[in-house]
């Protein structure tokens, strides 16, 4: 079998090179070679949203995403949303009004949430809402995740 | 309104953050799948593609010799059956002899990587019989040709039956004014956590066996582990990493987690097992399919006379925690009302489907639709306003129901006053638009089932395990398992309000059977009852070492010490004291670092009739809900904009998670009654996926009130009672009675999608009913 191809891209703020066959998806190059865990496979379908990295800055779902899609372009995933020490501002509001429950659709809405605030540094709440109606969360109702964005935003974010 | 006066605690009752919160925003909780072991092989499952089929023989020969291919197991290897009631054991890890769903696990492979094991599944060859299919649960109630099950019941597929009657039935709907039935019909739902099933396992070469696996009670996984695979408890290590939520899907021990460890003993190596999403909707346990048929009778002045209840129950392939479905689909009924009569015949009948559990608040939901739906039509006929009808009837305090149930604490009728005041019922009840309407729904529930699944050996049902070194950081274990409900947050509060130091003193450890003293889990809403009163027991023993210490370093009566912040002083001369840490080392002198363990064990009760101990729990938590609905009456669609939830769940130990769990608990209740189904064609799921399966968006969520209104419990830990299944219950038929009054139709087969709404509408026209009351 002919070596994988090489993918060349930006992880995080640092340039990487990896092998990957063609067919492999981002997530599993992140999760299972990369060791990148904060990414999460929920569904596999593009349904749950609790893989999503920010690709160029954009939103996107990392289950989906063939390995090689991702060359030459930024991939941001919740490790690199996260600064080296303590939370973000985001993050310290999810903490802080109990957006978190079982914690797994977490990473994908902080990420998600990230980048809303980062164009839209005072969103709506219908904003808020239509920007993370591509995360499933079973545990909160979303109630305390909007509360979340709204504090982060009214704080600055 | 009923609210106790606010000890002075520091914790309790405030706004805590979760403690693992900052390890979850940054995608640092570890979860099972974010555990890899050095060598590990991946472990896959072949699943049945028959309803119900007898396995004649299985060749797995091409199988097993496929190159990197570690070990392909069949049902004959552990054929020991297994389930989580130990009266109803007939799983087995893999099928023996007969597959009785698609999806049903017939041979596992344990392989170097994935494309080979899903290789290896392929080369699988089944020589089957074709059985009968059975998909609708009434056709099994009789003999039939193929019982699913050799344990159903006269050669049916019924896994359980149960005939109750307290009272005179008969006689009270004789001597009632009036009377009322209602036939409901609920499809069945799932709990679509977001985080798959995943189990890891290794057997070493001393002899142990080490599970790490996703579930929310390591205690009877580590107990069927030992019983299916032989090997005493003491030689298996079972590990509960972050769960990404449970709501009762992950409480059973489940085929393959022991798969996953039969594969590890196989190859001497580890082995994980990953569910994709198809896999955890072809697992299920969720709520069962039900039909019930419940008549009431009331008096002339409203009071209830007569319950007469029968639910027939669609349990799936497996018994599960059928038994019990089967009773609370009746005995739940026992509150928040009054019932001196009471009657109630309950089948589960298996078919071959995927096996239906518990879900959050399990057993309580498809009947309290129906009670709450007959009430509100008695209340019409009256008419009375539905709240003065089940004011009326309000389950006082400290009474026994007719079903022998002790009733402690409740503030029911506190929630009835709150939500009937915050939610302006009496402008907007019968008095809205057409379109537009507001519904009353209540709900019941246990906190904590009094009666432990297993008997033996007799034990409490929460142990805490504290351990202070001169480090002063205390360390918390216990067999609890947080699914992202808070527990372990509550455990760490309960200890430094005892011990009266700060949170981050507090470690709560990792649920490992070898260090983690047993606690029953995270099902039935015990948790915060038993394991906050055991975590109570333990930090009470710890501050008598530490008052006793403290005593001796300032010469004080340890009755004059108080406690806190981070210190120990005198209440008649608070300027005299130490701190806990210097209380701390004086008490360590002797004897090193200080350890206590404190449990938990409700009190004996219930009666001594067969059957008597489902549903008795040592409080039960109160609801009274309201919700507003707008429905579009050319397309049936329907929004809530508004619920207000009034709970009684005793005092609030942190208010953060009462209030997740109400707000969580209304999304799954709106869920279900709005529109997911787990959608069979026959016995086939069409909708495996989340997809296909869709759980309510942040767009069609409401806003929620929350009136929390309990008074303190008198055994629950700071007067502390359960909130994590009961806020569930009284959306579904507050919403129900909305729609009612929003557009004159009853709905009584749920979910209630548009295209019901519609043809509700349409029916009523053409009968020429007006739409609102009258």
């Amino acid at each position: 079998m002919p070596p994988a191809p090489p993918v060349n891209f930006r992880l995080n703020g640092q340039p990487i090179e990896v092998s990957a066959e063609p067919a492999r998806i981002l997530l599993d190059l992140l999760r299972d070679d990369l060791h990148l865990t904060g990414s999460k496979r929920g569904c596999d379908l593009g349904t749950c949203g609790c893989c999503t990295v920010l690709v160029d800055g954009r939103p996107t779902l990392s289950c989906l995403t063939l390995a090689h899609l991702v060359d030459g372009r930024e991939v941001t995933t919740i490790e690199g949303v996260s600064p080296p020490r303590g939370l973000t501002p985001l993050q310290r509001a999810f903490v802080d009004v109990g957006a978190t429950q079982c914690g797994f659709c977490t990473p994908g809405f902080v990420v998600t949430a990230t980048a809303l605030l980062r164009d839209r540094p005072h969103p709506s709440r219908d904003e808020i809402v239509r920007a993370i109606s591509g995360n499933l969360c079973r545990c909160t109702g979303y109630v305390k995740i909007v509360e979340a964005i709204e504090r982060a935003a009214a704080e600055g974010g | 309104m009923a609210t106790s006066p606010a000890p002075d605690y520091r914790l309790i009752g405030g706004r805590i953050p979760y403690v693992e919160g900052p390890l979850k925003v940054t995608g640092r909780a570890e979860y099972t799948d974010d555990l890899n072991r050095p060598g590990q092989l991946v472990g896959r499952l072949l699943r049945s593609p028959w309803p119900h089929a007898r396995l004649r023989s299985i060749d797995v020969r091409a199988a097993r010799a496929l190159p990197g291919v570690h070990a392909v197991l069949t049902g004959d290897k552990y054929p020991i059956p297994f389930g989580v009631l130990p009266i109803t054991h007939d799983e087995t890890a893999i099928a023996v002899d007969k597959a009785r769903y698609i999806g049903d696990i017939i041979a596992a492979v344990a392989a170097q990587d994935e494309r080979t094991a899903e290789r290896a599944l392929a080369l699988v060859r089944c020589e089957i019989e074709m059985l009968p299919e059975y998909a609708d649960p009434r056709d099994g109630v009789g003999k039939v040709p193929e019982p699913i099950h050799a344990r159903g019941l006269n050669g049916s597929n019924i896994q359980k039956e149960v005939v109750q009657h307290f009272g005179d039935v008969d006689a009270a709907f004789a001597r009632a004014a009036h009377t009322v039935r209602v036939k409901g019909t609920f499809a069945g739902v799932t709990h679509a956590f977001t985080e798959p099933m995943a189990t890891i396992a290794e057997a070493t070469p001393d002899g142990r066996l080490t599970v790490w696996s996703a579930t929310q009670v390591p205690h009877y996984l580590h107990r069927a582990l030992a019983e299916v695979l032989g090997i005493p408890m003491h030689r298996i290590r079972v590990i509960k990493p972050e769960v990404g939520g449970g709501f009762g899907g992950k409480s059973d021990p489940l085929p393959h987690e022991i798969v996953c460890a039969a594969l590890a003993i196989e190859t001497g190596r580890p082995v994980k097992i990953l569910f994709d999403r198809e896999d955890v909707f072809y697992t299920n346990h969720g709520r069962h399919p039900t039909q019930n048929d419940i008549r009431i009778a009331v008096d002339a002045g409203g009071q209830i006379l007569a319950y007469d209840i029968a639910a027939t129950i669609d349990g799936g392939a497996w018994s599960s925690f059928g038994t019990v479905t089967t009773y609370y689909n009746g005995v739940l009924s026992m509150g928040p009302y009054r019932v001196p009569n009471f009657r109630y015949h309950g089948r589960r009948v298996y078919t071959t489907k995927p096996p239906n559990g518990a879900m959050r608040a399990h057993g309580g939901t498809n009947l309290r639709y129906s009670i709450e739906v007959g009430l509100d039509r008695l209340a019409e006929t009256l008419g009375t306003d539905p709240f003065d009808l089940r004011d009326r009837n309000a389950l006082p305090p400290n009474s026994t129901t007719v079903n022998q149930f002790r009733i402690t604490s409740t503030s029911f009728r506190a929630c009835l006053a709150a939500a009937r005041e915050k939610s302006g019922w009496d402008a907007k009840f019968r008095r809205l638009p057409y379109g537009r309407g507001i519904g009353l729904g209540c709900g019941f529930y246990i906190s904590g089932s009094n009666s432990p699944i297993h008997f033996t050996p007799v034990m409490p049902q929460s142990t805490v395990h504290l351990k202070v070194d001169m480090d002063g950081g205390i360390a918390v274990h216990s067999m609890q398992a947080d699914i992202g409900q808070g527990s372990n947050t509550l455990l760490a509060v309960i200890v430094a309000e005892v011990l009266g130091v700060d949170l981050a003193r507090v470690h709560v450890q990792r649920v490992d059977s070898d260090v983690s003293p047993v606690d029953l889990g995270s099902y039935s809403s015990r948790v915060t009852f038993m394991m906050g009163n055991a975590a109570r027991d333990a930090a009470r023993q710890l501050l008598a070492r530490l008052l006793g210490a403290a005593s001796e370093l300032t010469g004080r009566a340890v009755e004059d010490l108080a406690v806190g912040p981070e210190r120990y002083f005198s209440r008649t001369d608070p300027s005299v004291g130490v701190s806990f840490e210097e209380a701390l080392r004086k008490a360590m002198e002797e004897s090193g670092a200080l350890v206590a363990s404190g449990a938990y064990r409700s009190p004996k009760m219930g009666g001594s009739f067969k059957g008597a101990r489902a549903g008795t729990a040592p409080a039960y938590s109160f609801a009274a809900y309201v919700a507003e609905v707008e429905v579009d009456a050319e397309t049936g669609v329907y929004s809530v904009p508004h619920v207000w939830a009034a709970f009684d769940c005793g005092r609030a130990l942190n208010r953060l998670a009462v209030e997740g769990q109400i707000e969580g608990s209304i999304h799954m209740g709106l869920g279900q009654v709005m529109g997911e189904t787990m959608n069979y064609r026959g016995t086939r799921l069409m909708n495996p996926s989340l997809l296909d399966y869709k759980i309510p968006t942040p767009q069609q969520m409401p806003k929620v009130d929350i009136l929390l209104v309990g008074e303190d419990d008198p055994e629950g830990p700071f007067g502390a009672k359960e909130a994590g299944e009961g806020p569930l219950i009284a959306t579904l038929p507050a919403v129900g009675n909305a729609l009612y009054d929003a557009v004159g139709v009853r709905f009584t087969d749920l979910p209630i999608t548009p295209d019901k709404v519609l043809k509700g509408i349409d029916q009523r026209t053409k009968e020429g009913r007006p739409w609102k009351g009258a």
